[in-house]
């Protein structure tokens, strides 16, 4: 859990959240976690919906203090 | 005090010259000094890449000597570096040379990366280097009609580039009169047609106008002589397959394990290497989760000029990088538009006009203007 990678995608526009964790999530192995941090509220939706696409998993989502949490493991 | 400046594109040479001017009288007493090294003598203008590959711009055209954008008292080394010593302020470049420095800018860039994904270099026309380009353009020449797929991959510089080429191609297939007989279909990494929501909000009507298919959500994975495979378990057929691959940053900045894919971690703000007070990262090699984009790399060098003109004066940097970005979108049909937005402020583009189309095409000669910093 100590090397769970943060993707900060707070206040960009663009490549965006999402782009950013195609971009991470080429980088990681299988079975490591990454955390996105996004200010873009549809981030919540699109970030899940890929990773369904893909086939990895959303462990967790949640929206602190305006910034959105979503945590993805990488699982091929 | 030394500065070295490591890359002689947008980033570096915008930097350079920038910091040349502020420092003129340190520079000239010979109390400091600019070092520039780069991997060549000519400075490319990267977006001219866009025109060569749809038959609209010469090679050529896309050049100048390096030493004719930069000021006189800027020292310029063809000179590629092969090792970074960063904790003892020295790079070793390709003749073996040695470097001192007391501060340094890494403005390396980044490059399309098509080894990634199986069978892309065999299969795909690419654009992203000049004999791509030029080689895009013949198959297009030969091309009679058929499906043209346009792929993506994640991340590229430019980005405003995918939807650009696309409309570009309708142009040119419009112009060889074989529209008719062309299915394009254009695939996007995410949910959306481009990353901008507003830009896609725009540009999936435009493409409905123009019946250009789309599909969304399509990473690459593979791609054999005439079928391409996304991660995501789509398969599309293709005759060609137009394609920006994933990019990297340089493999110098691998090797020597400055950062991961060759971006180097980097301070929003500051733009100091995240770690160092005397390294810098400027434009495509920086990990700043915003547009890889010449003007990216021309607001980052304004602002660490200025700071390291300051620093070197009273030991203060006082300018923060806001994370401006400012891209043109060539939207086919003589017409443009442009987005611009930086970490506080989402764009909001206006319909795409004629008078837009026309002032890009002024800035692909005006550039060099802006390169040498008089812009
Ligand atoms: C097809 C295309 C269209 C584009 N369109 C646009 C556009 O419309 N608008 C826009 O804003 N941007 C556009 N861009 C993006 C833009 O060109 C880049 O983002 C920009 O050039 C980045 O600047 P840079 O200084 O980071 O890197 P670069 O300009 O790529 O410069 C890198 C420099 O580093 C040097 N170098 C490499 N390795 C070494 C080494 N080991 N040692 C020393 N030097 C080295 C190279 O020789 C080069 O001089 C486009 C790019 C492409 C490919």
């Amino acid at each position: 859990m100590s090397d769970r990678k943060i993707v900060d995608a707070k206040n960009t526009f663009c490549p965006g959240p999402l782009m950013e964790l195609i971009a991470s999530m080429k980088q990681a192995e299988v079975g490591d976690e990454l955390e996105v941090l996004s200010t873009d509220e549809g981030s919540a939706n699109d970030i899940p919906e890929w990773i369904k696409k893909v086939g990895h998993q959303v462990l967790d989502s949640f929206d602190e203090n305006g910034v959105w949490h979503v945590i993805v493991r990488k699982e091929k | 005090m030394k500065v070295l400046v490591i890359g002689g594109g947008m980033g570096g040479t915008i930097f350079a010259n920038n910091l040349a001017r502020r420092m003129r009288k340190e520079l000239k007493a010979g109390k400091s000094s600019i070092t520039m090294l780069s991997a060549s003598d000519q400075h490319m203008y990267q977006p001219g890449l866009l025109y060569v590959a749809v038959g609209k711009m010469q090679p050529s055209e896309m050049y100048r000597d390096q030493t004719s954008l930069l000021e006189p008292s800027i020292r310029f080394e063809v000179d590629p570096v092969t090792t970074f010593d960063l904790d003892n302020n020295y790079v070793i470049a390709k003749s073996g040379a040695r470097y001192d420095y007391d501060m340094i800018v890494i403005a390396t860039g980044s490059r399309a990366h098509a080894e990634s994904i199986p069978g892309l270099n065999e299969h795909a026309l690419q654009f992203y280097t000049e004999p791509d380009a030029v080689a895009m353009y013949k198959q297009l020449e030969k091309f009679e009609g058929g499906k043209v797929v346009v792929a993506v991959g994640v991340p590229h510089k430019c980005p405003m580039a995918p939807l650009e080429i696309t409309f570009m191609l309708v142009d040119y297939f419009k112009q060889r009169g074989i529209w008719e007989k062309v299915d394009l279909h254009y695939t996007y990494p995410i949910g959306r047609v481009h990353s901008l929501e507003p830009v896609a909000k725009w540009a999936a009507p435009e493409f409905e106008r123009l019946g250009i298919q789309y599909e969304t959500f399509f990473n690459m994975k593979e791609v054999t002589q005439n079928t391409i495979i996304s991660e995501e378990g789509s398969e599309q057929a293709f005759d060609l397959l137009v394609t920006i691959p994933a990019h990297k940053g340089m493999q110098v900045i691998e090797d020597n394990g400055l950062g991961v894919s060759g971006f180097i971690a980097t301070d929003r703000q500051r733009l100091n290497m995240e770690g160092r007070d005397n390294v810098f990262v400027l434009g495509d090699t920086t990990n700043i989760p915003i547009s890889k984009a010449g003007s990216t790399a021309h607001y980052e060098a304004e602002v660490l000029a200025e700071n390291i003109a300051a620093l070197a004066e009273s030991g203060i940097a006082p300018r923060n990088y806001d994370g401006k970005v400012f891209c043109f979108i060539e939207t086919g049909e003589g017409k443009a538009s442009y987005a611009m937005f930086d970490y506080q402020n989402p764009p909001d583009p206006k319909a795409p006009t004629a008078g837009v189309h026309w002032f890009k095409t002024a800035y692909n000669k005006m550039y060099w203007a802006s390169a040498r910093g008089l812009l």
